[in-house]
């Protein structure tokens, strides 16, 4: 196929149109007549394109990314599991799309049901009492959930609880949630096996610590089995324990978070409920809690009484995250897929995800240094190359598997390795897919020694090669005007 | 198995083989037996897809399809056929956040697109790969204020923004510890004096406007961005994208920031959401964006290409450092308004507004005419308006309901002294003989 690289803006031409629109019959009325001083006078620089140019130009540049459809995706902690096509089409239902968020709730009762019956399902599956749907991704259910663990310190007049303690290896996101939920991060280390120190957690469990957020298993895969005796200092110090659902995967059909003794938590349903990541969204980050926090889930909350259910706002809510109720059109696919696997197959996603994760690990673990042996959960994670003799990094190991057809793991994540490859296959991955990556990655391990240079200034085969990172930060182009008046340094 | 998975029986035991174990429950052993999981869900079974389809139909007849008189927030706006089409390629939906540039290509092109496209529509210089929602953006354009202002703690806020989006506002506020003031408004529009006082005893980081606003109303900003700029605050505009084709910019009116909600680009109303967040900004605050953000560049053999970029701003590089804890974005729906504004261009966005503006105007003037119905302000409006009416307002919604048509939105239950309010919206997508069937209904229900 051709090589296309064109911007949209490349194929205007005055004139084209790619619109469909009717008559005005009442051109009585002008908007002319809006005072010219509330008038836009500047030019909006869109383009003018004809509609078969518009799909042809998409269509065109779709061909140069890389899906789930595409091929295999094995990109740690992401939980790239296959979208079933069933969820698209339930989530373009008329019947659904076309309600306004503010119609009455008598004119809405099947989606205010879906709404209920996936926030009642996530509670059974998480073994909490309730949930909210209506943070939009993993990151704002964080944030919304620590909301709530301020929530209720601060309702119980218990004010001088600022701290949330973080471990070294958490995402991210857990720190800077916290920071904008107005709390103070405190870390603790993990222990050279990787899970929590509790030696370590001790000392820092005095009152003025809110909680501890916790992912179980954590970014290394490892289930943390000291979990109930954590659970059991953290409130006996009076703090609260959050969970990152974000690898909530490996433990469907195996445990559920609430029994661990966790109080508040979020799940990403693009990541465990086969939602779509959409190239970076929608995703869906609903946060659920234990009974005692229940009145604290932000507004507007799902309620049910007799066969009419209805949204409110509650006193004691947290206030709102989103301007209406979150991403319902993600949640019609998590729901979808709930009831598509049904009580029998969700068991299974933990079982053959964990399973794949291993048989993974336990095939490259010759050529890939593996620093935490042992069973992993739904992931586990490389410190490069078991032989770093001629200088192949991660990095180029990450490029050259483009090369072959594949999307790269997480890399340089945790951040307690140097070399960090994470590697999640998730259930939907067959044993022959499988395979034929772990050859792949045995056959860059041997080229890395054989023939470093080609891995070094891998990919070879994609759409562009690697790119100046350094240029595009130091001298920002990130408009379509600006790359016209960007003058090539010489 | 379930059509879901691939393993069969033997590649089962392959598996298993290989990692030396016996059992699927081994994988598990370490998990305390006090919390292990010994019996299904409290779920129901499996459903196929026959099923599926039977059970989401059912579900389905239980909303009831409205003709949409209603805006607030979200409006009911034409969709071009492509637009559903093109968003059911799986290379796009699919795929994860760009991490590997090489083969993201298509969803950072699309990105660059979007940047380029709102910056274009909000005048200002430069625009992130998008938010969650109208209502998030204008909380973290907050942040980016105070962040910027250093020493300063408190926000303004007009009366005339979106409740919701105020909701939003406050509750981020409440919990970083930002003092939000509300600035009152006067006859549907901002209080300018009130303003000018609250600026003059200091402390402000940022000022949060709107255009249109709550009212549908389109506010004159003049000399906001003086004031505001002379007490070393920021202005912040939260505007309706698909308006500012006709309207005045944020960027004309002098804002620093720029912010809103794509769906007015003719988004599925989709019970509210997902739809996507927008923010825009003046060059300078470039790196007190939060979230991802695209840039151009070039590969090893000098070929065009696009990278996320300004990385050092984000959570993952500093962690309880960073200003924001947001580490995704609407991606899909920013290539869906991206694919809109490319096939509306600035004529067919032009003839949006236009039509929306007849509808709405005609409709006034109609209403008014019924002797039930006065409009609530004098000020000019472009497709949403509010009236008072001597009809009783829940009556009247249940009417209109009971024959297919989602009328005004009450204002009772967002502000003081509207409780005989209601707030129309008219867009392109309604035509005459629509309107003329609402106010044939309004009459009934006045005999």
């Amino acid at each position: 196929m051709k090589q296309y690289d064109k911007l949209i803006f490349e194929l205007s031409k005055k004139g084209r149109m790619g619109y469909s629109l009717p008559e005005n019959k009442l051109p009585e009325y002008s908007f002319k007549a809006i005072p010219v001083a509330l008038q836009r006078s500047l030019e909006t620089g869109l383009p003018e394109v004809s509609e078969p140019e518009v799909v042809r130009h998409y269509t065109n540049i779709s061909n140069r990314n890389f899906g789930l459809d595409t091929g295999f995706y094995p990109l740690g902690s992401c939980t790239m599991k296959y979208n079933p096509k069933i969820n698209e089409e339930i989530a373009a239902l008329p019947a659904f799309t076309s309600l306004h968020p503010l119609q009455p709730a008598e004119t809405a009762q099947g989606a205010l049901e879906v709404y209920y019956n996936l926030s009642q399902s996530l509670a059974e599956i998480a073994g909490l009492a309730a949930f909210t749907l209506n943070p939009f991704a993993g990151a704002h259910g964080e944030l919304a959930g620590l909301m709530i663990m301020k929530q209720y310190h601060m309702k119980r007049g218990d004010l001088k609880r600022t701290k949330v303690i973080v471990p070294n290896s958490a995402h991210g996101t857990n720190p800077a949630s916290a920071m904008v939920c107005g709390m103070d991060v405190v870390e603790v280390q993990s222990t050279p096996e990787g899970t929590i120190d509790v030696e370590a957690l001790k000392p820092l469990l005095d009152e003025t610590i809110a909680g501890i957020m916790m992912t179980n298993p954590n970014t290394l895969g490892i289930f943390e089995t000291e979990i109930l005796e954590i659970a059991g200092l953290v409130h006996a110090a009076g703090g609260l324990l959050y969970y990152d659902g974000a690898n909530l995967n490996p433990l469907l059909g195996q445990c559920r978070p609430g029994d661990m003794g966790f109080d508040i938590m979020h799940i990403n349903l693009h990541k465990t409920f086969s939602t779509p990541h959409g190239g970076g969204g929608p995703g869906s980050g609903p946060v659920g809690v234990a009974q005692r926090l229940v009145e604290y889930l932000p507004n507007p909350q799902i309620k049910k009484e007799g066969d009419r259910y209805f949204f409110v706002n509650g006193k004691d809510a947290i206030g709102s995250v989103s301007g209406f109720a979150g991403n319902f059109g993600v949640m019609m696919r998590a729901y979808t897929y709930i009831l598509s696997l049904g009580k029998e197959n969700l068991r299974q996603v933990g079982e053959l995800a964990t399973l794949s994760a291993n048989y993974i690990k336990e095939s490259l673990k010759e050529y890939y240094e593996l620093p935490i042996k042992g069973i992993c959960k739904h992931e586990f994670v490389f410190d490069g190359l078991a032989d770093k003799s001629t200088g192949v990094t991660t990095l180029d190991i990450a490029k050259r598997l483009l090369d072959h057809g594949y999307h790269a793991p997480t890399i340089y994540f945790p951040m307690l390795f140097h070399q960090s490859i994470m590697i999640e296959p998730t259930e939907t991955e067959s044993l022959e897919t499988m395979d034929e990556f772990i050859e792949v990655m045995k056959k860059i391990a041997i080229e890395a020694i054989e023939d470093p240079q080609t891995v070094k200034t891998a990919p070879h085969t994609t759409p562009v090669r690697r790119l100046d990172e350094t240029t595009a930060a130091r001298k920002p182009i990130l408009r379509y005007v600006d790359l016209l008046n960007d003058t090539p340094e010489s | 198995m379930h059509n879901y998975f691939p393993q069969t029986d033997a590649d089962i035991a392959t598996m298993l083989q290989r990692v030396g174990i016996g059992s699927m429950d081994e994988l598990f052993a370490e998990i305390p037996e006090s919390v292990r999981l010994r019996k299904d869900y409290d779920l129901p079974s499996s459903l196929s897809e026959t099923e599926i389809r039977e059970f989401f139909a059912a579900l389905g007849d239980k909303n009831k399809p409205l003709t949409c008189f209603a805006g607030a927030g979200a409006y009911d706006h034409y969709a071009p056929a492509v637009i559903a089409q093109i968003l059911l390629r799986s290379e796009f939906y699919t795929s994860y956040t760009p991490y590997q540039p090489e083969i993201g290509q298509g969803t950072l092109q699309y990105i660059f697109e979007f940047q380029s496209m709102i910056s274009g529509m909000t005048g200002m210089e430069c625009t992130n790969a998008s938010m969650y929602d109208g209502a998030t953006a204008t909380a973290e354009a907050m942040f980016m204020a105070v962040a910027q202002a250093k020493k300063k703690n408190k926000v303004l806020i007009s009366a005339t923004v979106h409740p919701n989006v105020r909701a939003v506002v406050d509750t981020y506020a409440l919990f970083k510890g930002i003092e939000v003031s509300e600035i009152a408004e006067k006859n549907g529009v901002t209080d300018k004096a009130d303003m000018e006082a609250q600026l003059a005893v200091g402390d402000v980081a940022g000022v949060i406007v709107s255009t249109p606003n709550f009212y549908g109303i389109l506010e004159d900003y003049s000399g906001y961005s003086e004031a505001v700029h002379g007490s070393k605050a920021l202005l912040i505009m939260h505007a309706d994208p698909s308006a500012l084709a006709v309207v005045k910019s944020p960027a004309e009116w002098g804002a620093d920031i720029a912010c809103g909600d794509g769906q007015p680009l003719g988004m599925p109303l989709n019970f509210g959401g997902p739809y996507v967040g927008y923010l825009s900004a003046t060059k300078d605050l470039v790196r007190k964006l939060p979230g991802r953000i695209v840039g151009a560049t070039h590969d090893v053999d000098g070929k065009r290409a696009f990278v996320l970029t300004l990385q050092a701003r984000e959570q993952h590089i500093r962690r309880e450092k960073a200003n924001s804890n947001i580490c995704s974005n609407q991606s899909l729906m920013a290539l869906y308004v991206t694919i809109y504004m490319a096939l509306m261009g600035p004529e067919g966005l032009k003839k949006v507004n236009e039509l929306s503006y007849s509808g709405a105007h005609y409709l006034l003037d109609e209403l008014v005419a019924t002797g039930a119905f006065t409009p609530a302000f004098d000020q000019p409006f472009l497709k949403e308006f509010a009236v008072r009416t001597t009809l009783d307002v829940k009556k009247l919604q249940s009417k209109l309901i009971k024959k297919g048509m989602l009328g005004g939105i009450a204002l009772g239950s967002y502000k003081k002294g509207m409780e005989d309010c209601l707030l129309f919206c008219v867009t392109e997508k309604r035509s005459k003989a629509q309107i003329d069937q609402l106010i044939t209904i309004i009459k009934e229900e006045m005999l």
